[in-house]
C-alpha cells in the first residue's frame, strides 16, 4: 500500500463508516424479521423509501421538522407493516419461506409503482436540519456533522436493539417463541401479537435509516431497491438471523468498500459480493450464525 | 373446416392490429415529436419546461402552418437508449411523423439519430452534448442544436488552463456523454500546457458523490473538473462543499444550466466558471422571450429550453418557406440559411449538422452581485461560434464531402 497517501485510507474508511451504518441498521431490521418470523422481508427497500418520502412529505406538506420525522416517519410506516403482517404475511408462515419473499417483493414492486406514479422518478432533496450543518476539520478531510450524527444515532440504535432482544425479559420471550413458538403460548403469551410486533418493529427500523439518509442521498423511489441488495448480503455474511452478526457485518462490509475505493475503486461495487462467496465456502452459516 | 375457421381467426388478429395502427392521416397534419427526459436527472433542464418552449413556439404559428394543424406529442425516454429510438420509429412508422425535438441524454441521441437517419426524419438534438452526434454519429437530418462537448470544453476548460488551473482532475459521469466531454476537455487543457492527473466515474444518477469526491482530492489537482450534468452536476456541486472540498480545489463546471446555479444558490455556486449557449439576460430579444416564458412556467427558461424553442421556430418557418415538409429539402434549407432569432444572431447549420452560434463563457455572481431574481451570471468572454465549434466541419462525419 506504499502508493496511497494516508490521507485518502482514512477519508474513504471514515466515508465507510458512515455508509456501514446504514448497512448495519437496515440489516438489523432484516435480521430481526428473519431471526423471529422466518421471513425474507424483501419490502425492507421499500419501507426504508417510505421512511424517507415519509420525511419530504411531512416537512413540505405539514411543516414538521427533521427531529419530528425522525419519531413519526417509522411511526407511520410501522403502521403500515401491522397492516402488511395482519393483512397478508401472516397466512404464509406455515408455508414456505419462498412464500413469504414472493409476496413482500410483490409488496416492494407496489409500494415503488405507487410512490413514483404520484412523485415521479427524480428525486427530492431534503434539506439537513439546521444544528446539524457545517464540518468539522479531521485533519485528513472534512466530516459534515451530519454524517457523524448519522453514525452516533445509528450505532445507537443498533445497541438498543440489540440489548432489548439478548438482555431483556420481552427479548428472551421473542427468543422463546422463535425456538418453540406452541410452548411459548402455552404459557399464556400471544404469540401472533408478538410476531405482528416484530414485525412492525422491523420495518420501522428501516424507516428510521430512511429519514437519516433523507438529507445525504436524493428522496426517490427507487433508494431502497439499490440498497437492499446489498444489506441482504451483509445479513448473509453476517448469518441469517443473527443480531449481533448483522450489526458488525454492516460496519465491517461499509468499511471494506471504503478500502477498496482506495485500493482498487472499480470493484467497490462488487467487493460486498466477493465477500459474501468467500464466506459462504468457508463458514455457510454466516460468520455469527449457528451450523 | 374447423381449421379453416381457426385459421381465419388467427390471421385476422394481427390485421386487426395492423388496421388500429394506420397511420392517422398525417397529410392535414404537421406533426412534431418531443422525446425527452421528462423525470430524471436532465428533467429540470428540458422536460416539461421544453414541452411548454415547444408550445409556445406552435402558438406563435397560430397552431397551424400550410393550412396543416401543427401537432405534438411527446414522451419520457426514461435515459434509455432503446426506449427513445423505439418510440420513434413507432412515431415514424405510425404517427407520421415530421420532426423530432429532443433527446438530453447522449446515448439516448445517438440512437434515436441512426432512426433519424433511416427514417429521414429531421431530428433536432438539444441538450446532449456529444460531439460525435454530428462526428461520426452523424446523419444527414441530425441537427444539433445549443451547445455540444467541443464548445463546452473550448469555453470553460480553455478559460480555466489560461487563468493559472494547470492541474485537473475530472468527475465523470460514466456514459457516452461524460466520457466525450472528459475527452474534448482533456485536449483542451493539455493543449494549453496544462495536466490531467486522473479521473473518476460515477454511474448517472449517483446521489452520494462523496468518495468520488476525496478521490478527486487525494489526487492532490488544482481543479475539479465536473464532466456531468443536471442533478448529478448539483449533488457533486453540493458534496464538494460540504466536504470542504472547494477549498482545495477549484470546480469547474463543464455543462451548467441556470436552473442547477439557483437549486444549488448562489452562495454554493459563486464564483464558477461555465459556459452557457444562451442566457436569458444577455440582451433585449433574450430578455423578452425570457419574460414571455416566465410568465408561463415561473421560472426563467435554460439554454436547452430556449433551443426547444428557437428549433420549433426555424423548422415551422422552413417548413412554410419550403410550402412542404419534405426531409430533404427542409434539410437543404435549413443548412442554405442564417438563424436570427431571440437564440443567436447569425447562427447557421454546418455541413455535418451542427449548429455553429456564439456561447458564453460565465462566471456565477456573488449573491451581492446578484441584483434582481434569476440575476446569476457575469460574461467572462463570448467565443464566436468557430471559436467554439470549430471552423470546419467534422471530419469524422462520413456523409460530408471532403
Amino acid at each position: 500500500m506504499s502508493g496511497i497517501p494516508l490521507p485518502a485510507v482514512l477519508g474513504q474508511l471514515t466515508l465507510g463508516l458512515v455508509n456501514g451504518s446504514f448497512y448495519a441498521l437496515l440489516s438489523l431490521g432484516l435480521a430481526v424479521i428473519f431471526g423471529l418470523l422466518g421471513v425474507v422481508n424483501f419490502a425492507h427497500g421499500a419501507f426504508y423509501m417510505l421512511g424517507a418520502f415519509a420525511a419530504y412529505i411531512g416537512l413540505q406538506s405539514f411543516g414538521l421538522n427533521y427531529w419530528w420525522a425522525l419519531l413519526l416517519a417509522p411511526l407511520c410506516v410501522a403502521v403500515l407493516g401491522v397492516i402488511v403482517e395482519r393483512l397478508l404475511l401472516r397466512h404464509l408462515y406455515a408455508l414456505d419461506p419462498l412464500y413469504g419473499l414472493l409476496l413482500t417483493f410483490g409488496i416492494a414492486l407496489i409500494a415503488e409503482g405507487v410512490v413514483r406514479a404520484g412523485f415521479g422518478s427524480s428525486g427530492y432533496s431534503y434539506p439537513v436540519p439546521e444544528q446539524l450543518r457545517g464540518g468539522v476539520d479531521l485533519g485528513f478531510m472534512v466530516l459534515p456533522v451530519y454524517r457523524g450524527w448519522v453514525v452516533g444515532a445509528s450505532l445507537t440504535v443498533c445497541a438498543l436493539t440489540w440489548f432489548v432482544i439478548e438482555r431483556t425479559r420481552l427479548g428472551a420471550t421473542l427468543r422463546a417463541a422463535t425456538e418453540n413458538a406452541r410452548l411459548v403460548q402455552a404459557f399464556g403469551i400471544d404469540v401472533p401479537l408478538l410476531k405482528t410486533c416484530t414485525y412492525a418493529g422491523g420495518v420501522a427500523l428501516a424507516a428510521l435509516a430512511g429519514v437519516l439518509a433523507a438529507p445525504i442521498v436524493q428522496v426517490r423511489p427507487l433508494m431502497g431497491s439499490s440498497l437492499v441488495i446489498v444489506v441482504f448480503a451483509v445479513v448473509v455474511v453476517g448469518g441469517m438471523g443473527s443480531i449481533m452478526g448483522a450489526i458488525v457485518s454492516g460496519i465491517a462490509l461499509g468499511l471494506v468498500e471504503g478500502l477498496t475505493k482506495v485500493i482498487y475503486p472499480e470493484a467497490s461495487n462488487i467487493v460486498v459480493f466477493v465477500v459474501m462467496a468467500v464466506v459462504l465456502i468457508f463458514r455457510p452459516a454466516g460468520l455469527f450464525g449457528r451450523e | 373446416m374447423k381449421m379453416l375457421k381457426k385459421t381465419i381467426a388467427f390471421a385476422a388478429g394481427p390485421l386487426l392490429a395492423w388496421l388500429a395502427c394506420m397511420p392517422a392521416r398525417a397529410a392535414d397534419e404537421v406533426v412534431i415529436g418531443d422525446i425527452d427526459d421528462l423525470s430524471g436527472v436532465y428533467a429540470d433542464v428540458g422536460g416539461q419546461g421544453g414541452i411548454d418552449a415547444i408550445n409556445m413556439a406552435i402558438a406563435d404559428f397560430g397552431g397551424s402552418v400550410l393550412g396543416r394543424k401543427i401537432v405534438l406529442v411527446s414522451t419520457d425516454h426514461q435515459n434509455k437508449p432503446d426506449i427513445g429510438a423505439s418510440k420513434f420509429r413507432e412515431w415514424a412508422d405510425q404517427r407520421g411523423l415530421n420532426m423530432l425535438l429532443g433527446g438530453s441524454n447522449t446515448g439516448v441521441s445517438i440512437a434515436m439519430s441512426k432512426v433519424a437517419g433511416a427514417k429521414k426524419v429531421p431530428f433536432f438534438a438539444i441538450g446532449a452534448a456529444g460531439a460525435s452526434l454530428t462526428g461520426a454519429d452523424c446523419t444527414p437530418y441530425t441537427i444539433h442544436y445549443v451547445y455540444d462537448t467541443t464548445a463546452l470544453a473550448n469555453g470553460t476548460a480553455s478559460a480555466i488552463v489560461k487563468g493559472g488551473g494547470k492541474t485537473w482532475f475530472f468527475l465523470t459521469a460514466d456514459y457516452a456523454f461524460g466520457t466525450q466531454l472528459q475527452e474534448a476537455a482533456t485536449r483542451v487543457v493539455t493543449a494549453n500546457g496544462g495536466k490531467v492527473l486522473g479521473a473518476v466515474r460515477a454511474p448517472l444518477g449517483t446521489t452520494d458523490f462523496s468518495s468520488f469526491l476525496l478521490q478527486a482530492q487525494s489526487s492532490g489537482a488544482q481543479v475539479l473538473g465536473l464532466a456531468n450534468a443536471g442533478t448529478d452536476f448539483v449533488n457533486s456541486l453540493k458534496a464538494a462543499n460540504e466536504f470542504g472540498i472547494v477549498k482545495t480545489m477549484k470546480p469547474a463546471a463543464l455543462l451548467a444550466f441556470i436552473d442547477d446555479i439557483h437549486s444549488v444558490t448562489l452562495l454554493t455556486a459563486q464564483g464558477l466558471t461555465l459556459t452557457t449557449g444562451w442566457y436569458w439576460d444577455a440582451n433585449d430579444r433574450t430578455r423578452a422571450f425570457g419574460k414571455r416564458y416566465f410568465a408561463k412556467t415561473g421560472k426563467e427558461p435554460s439554454m436547452d429550453q430556449a433551443g426547444f424553442y428557437s428549433a420549433t421556430t426555424q423548422y415551422l418557418n422552413a417548413v412554410k418557406t419550403v410550402g412542404s415538409t419534405d426531409p430533404d429539402a427542409i434539410m437543404a434549407h435549413l443548412k442554405k440559411i442564417r438563424i436570427n432569432d431571440m437564440f443567436t444572431d447569425n447562427g447557421y447549420v454546418r455541413a455535418d449538422g451542427n449548429m455553429i452560434h456564439s456561447v458564453y463563457v460565465m462566471q456565477v455572481k456573488t449573491p451581492a452581485e446578484s441584483k434582481y431574481p434569476w440575476d446569476y451570471y457575469k460574461v467572462l468572454k463570448v467565443l464566436s461560434g468557430e471559436e467554439a465549434f470549430g471552423s470546419q466541419p467534422d471530419p469524422t462525419c462520413a456523409f460530408v464531402k471532403k
